[in-house]
């Protein structure tokens, strides 16, 4: 179950809500065992950051265009933007104090 | 006294048996699940040749009734990752990457081993944007794509008979002119019309990583040394592993490839520390000897404890058995 601090984007609202500060966007999908591994770890990073980074995620079977877009072929990916442009990438299964390292250094 | 009398690193078939027989024999084990928990099976699909399962079955869903049942008898399952250990001093400790810290009288390795990469650099870099050690986590993005399997064994023919249910065409890299796959293996995989084979060869570059997609390969002919240029969309690496001993490494006895020294059984050479499964084992390498490791090591941790002789090669092993605690743990 998703915490209710992670956002869920869609192809039609990602641009406009990874315009201003920090978003962490997690890519993933319901056959991909490592996402499930990943999920809880997603969710402890939003309410940490909770106020200072938005933490969301994006389901690619349903939304096709964006992961396209940032080429992404294998999931789960994570991408960091700072107000609306690609700031970092974390690719596959890493501790949750991997990808608060990363978050850290764009706040 | 230690937080624990045996603890566990790894939750794959080594790691589960090892949880599974030290909770019958009431040792109440923690296991430290690590990041890839369940281990390698997580990844596989089809398991044919775990015995007791005549039609098959799913790689996690095998791993899930392992879990369940190490759970089942009083398995302590914890989901960090361990980041520093201690094996020099008494009692072992463990420091975990979320800072907490547990002591443990036994320690019993099965951390596995995790997939190569290739070693020209650009395959990780474009890792995630079409170079892949994954088929199932991965092949679903290449729907109707040529893509490429760089490998000769039984994973490498695995994952191209999978990735056949998505790719347009799957081409087989492989640095010698014969598989190193089981004969089953390679027949499934000659008499699939979606695999070709590029023989004695290797790929010496990946393009394009400016534009931070996979647009083609640039394959070495290892005889000739003639290159040619492929194109298509995904790279697929099955070319083995490597143990996961990074942790361990200057406190206990590696092999020159990293794997854990072990004699005697499950024995390492730091006494109380012992090791089951792919971290010890670079032969055989099967769901079976990792879970019959993970027993072994068990008996193992359980005898280091109850302060008995571990048998060795010149202890009669029939006498052995007759130590009540092992016909405890060895009970039906």
């Amino acid at each position: 179950m998703a915490s209710e601090k992670v956002k869920t984007f869609t192809d039609s609202n990602f641009d406009s809500e990874i315009k201003n500060g920090v978003t962490l966007v997690d890519f993933w999908a319901e056959w991909c065992g490592p996402c499930r591994r990943l999920a809880p770890m997603v969710d402890a990073i939003a309410a940490e950051y909770d106020g200072r980074a938005t933490v969301a995620k994006m389901n690619v079977d349903e939304n096709p265009s964006v992961p396209g877009r940032f080429m992404i072929r294998g999931i789960p990916t994570l991408l960091i933007f700072k107000n609306g442009e690609l700031a970092d990438q974390i690719v596959g299964l890493v501790p949750k104090e991997e990808i608060a390292r990363k978050l850290d250094q764009h706040l | 006294m230690a937080d624990r009398k045996v603890t566990i690193i790894g939750s794959g078939p080594a790691g589960l048996t090892a949880a599974l027989y030290t909770a019958r024999a009431n040792l109440k084990p923690l296991l430290v699940e690590g990041l890839e928990a369940g281990g390698q099976l997580m990844l596989t699909t089809m398991v044919e040749n775990y015995p007791g399962f005549r039609k098959g079955i799913d790689g996690p869903e095998l791993m899930a009734e392992m879990r369940e049942q190490a759970l089942h008898f009083g398995t302590d399952l914890v989901q960090g990752n361990v980041e520093r250990v201690n094996l020099r001093d008494r009692p072992f400790s463990l420091a975990f990457s979320d800072g907490k810290t547990v002591t443990t009288d036994a320690l019993i390795i099965a951390t596995g081993a995790s997939a190569r990469w290739l070693d020209i650099g650009c395959d990780r870099k474009l890792a995630g944007h079409g170079v892949s050690t994954c088929a199932t986590c991965d092949g679903y993005f290449f729907r109707g794509k040529p893509i490429a399997v760089v490998g000769g064994g039984d994973s490498a023919m695995e994952e191209a008979i999978y990735l056949t249910r998505f790719a347009s065409k799957v081409t087989v890299i492989h640095r010698r002119e014969s598989l190193r796959a089981s004969k089953i293996m390679q027949d499934k995989a000659f008499a699939n019309p979606k695999i070709e084979f590029i023989w004695d060869s290797e790929i010496a570059d990946i393009t394009d990583l400016e534009r931070g997609e996979v647009t083609g390969i640039l394959v070495r002919n290892l005889k000739t040394g003639s290159l040619t240029d492929v194109a298509l969309d995904g790279v697929f690496i099955a070319i083995g592993h490597t143990p996961n001993t990074a942790l361990f490494r200057g406190q206990i006895e590696l092999d020159e490839a990293g794997y854990v020294c072990t004699h005697h059984g499950t024995k390492t050479n730091c006494p109380g520390v012992f090791a089951a499964g792919d971290v010890q084992d670079h032969i055989y390498r099967q769901a079976v000897t990792a879970a019959g490791s993970g027993c072994m090591a068990a008996i193992d941790a359980e005898r280091y404890l109850d302060g008995l002789p571990i048998p060795d090669e010149t202890t009669d092993l029939a006498a052995s058995l007759e130590a009540p605690a092992v016909n405890e743990m060895l009970k039906p």
